[in-house]
């Protein structure tokens, strides 16, 4: 039997960790992503080419190699972090960074590619230019982020394996749900399925409409 | 009128193949040089490197007596404005995108203000101001992207076909509005076109250009009357 001060520990726990590893994975996927659709160097299409795999990558193969990582026997078991929220966060950001990092490349790449020469021909520095591109494909990065957000709060795999589903402190909506329902208790993983579902469906709303605004200005 | 850029034993490649070639040239202070050619021959290739946005294998080009490639590079692109064949404008109104240049530069709001005024009118696009991007024909987007050029009041003005996307009628008038600004404007400008007669239009002098090399420089009479040679006849043969 879940409580109701349980669902909404769990729910909270849930936005924090995917909120914070989507916020992470855009400030390491929209310049990575930026520098991958704007550089021209030796091996770009090889970088591209491991982004867009890891854009598929997954989730328990990340939780094992996280949670290998961070075992007490592991490379960085002294950080005492396996089975902690912040183990979550980790494998949740490497789910979506690629995600991120790839359709930022893509959404660029889109963009005609002379309007970097016309910024600049204008006397944009190279930092004004990026913030122009990045305004001209806001809608397309937009959807990159809720891609990216979409791949971390609907994810089991990663968080169970890091996280270990520990009530009061690691479990997340879709852990709960799974729990739920090899217990039998059907009813509790279909409410929390629903309440996954209305969060995400929400969130989604949110940045629809932030989207939908900037496409009409 | 002094020497204001000298181009010096210039190559350019692009794509590993030899892209353009001049062994000299010299541009005037407040002339207005058109570039003609035909098509892949290395014209618009000449007006990136005049800005600085590809860099040449061999030469240079100096600029007051400077080469180029030793100034500072957001510095010598704030001299100068570049108008590209498609307006390629951005998603936002006709007014921010006339101040897109100024507000790189960090001008103030009530010089913006005054510039964005004076050049919307001059380009008869005063209109048009709040107008959406998207929302403008290809004659309108294309008088915006000059406001937009001409509002930096820029010592150099390069730019690439300026017309070539719009229809006759609306090309005709364009060229004729370009020209009667540049005639009192003596602003130094490079135009790049393939049509002949509209470099000889807009054009103090002409810069024949063909499969990468220079073939002749000289004012449009001259160059109709005694082309250098034979591949210059055969391109002035269209005309």
């Amino acid at each position: 039997m879940l409580f109701d001060s349980e669902i909404f520990q769990i729910t909270i726990l849930s936005l924090q960790v995917s909120t914070i590893a989507t916020l992470i994975s855009l400030l390491i996927g929209l310049p990575f992503g930026t520098w991958l659709a704007l550089g021209n160097f030796r091996g770009r299409s090889f970088l591209l080419s491991i982004v867009n795999t890891g854009m598929a990558l997954p989730p328990v193969v990340v939780g094992l190699v996280v949670a290998m990582t961070l075992w007490r026997s592991g490379p960085l078991g002294g950080l005492r972090l396996i089975y902690t929220p912040i183990a979550i966060i980790i494998a949740q950001t490497i789910i979506s960074a690629p995600v991120v990092m790839g359709l930022t490349a893509a959404a660029l790449e889109a963009l005609d590619p002379r309007l970097q020469q016309q910024l600049l021909g204008l006397g944009a520095s190279r930092s004004q230019m990026i913030w122009m591109l990045w305004r001209e494909a806001r809608l397309p990065l937009l959807a990159a982020l809720m891609a990216g957000f979409g791949s971390v709060i609907s994810e089991v795999g990663a968080s169970m394996m890091v996280g270990g589903n520990i009530r009061g402190q690691t479990r997340v909506l879709t852990t709960a749900i799974v729990l739920e329902t090899s217990k039998g208790e059907f009813g509790n993983a279909l409410a929390l399925s629903a309440l996954l579902l209305i969060l995400t469906y929400l969130i989604n709303l949110a940045l629809t409409v932030i989207q939908q605004r900037g496409h009409k200005k | 009128m002094s020497d204001f850029i000298i181009i010096r034993d210039l190559l350019i490649q692009r794509n590993g193949r030899d892209a353009l070639s001049i062994n000299s040239l010299i541009i005037r202070r407040g002339e207005t040089l058109a570039i003609v050619g035909p098509n892949g021959a290395g014209k618009s290739t000449l007006l990136l490197a005049l800005a600085n946005l590809i860099k040449p294998v061999r030469g240079e080009i100096l600029f007051h007596g400077k080469s180029i490639s030793q100034m500072n590079d957001l510095e010598y692109r704030r001299k100068l404005s570049f108008v590209f064949q498609d307006p390629l404008l951005m998603d936002m109104s006709v007014q921010d995108n006339i101040a897109l240049g100024l507000k790189f530069r960090g001008t103030q709001k009530d010089e913006i203000r005054k510039r964005v005024d004076r050049w919307s009118k001059a380009m008869g696009a005063e209109s048009l101001l709040g107008r959406r991007a998207g929302q403008l024909s290809g004659g309108e987007a294309q008088r915006v992207s000059l406001a937009r050029a001409f509002v930096l009041d820029p010592e150099l003005l390069l730019m690439d076909e300026p017309f070539s996307a719009v229809d006759p009628p609306t090309r005709a008038q364009l060229l004729k509005d370009l020209s009667s600004l540049l005639s009192h404007d003596h602003r130094t400008t490079i135009i790049v076109t393939h049509n002949l007669k509209e470099a000889a239009q807009i054009g103090n002098r002409v810069v024949v250009i063909i499969n990468g090399e220079l073939k002749q420089v000289g004012a449009p009479k001259e160059i109709k009357e005694k082309p250098a040679d034979k591949s210059v006849k055969e391109f002035l043969k269209e005309f």
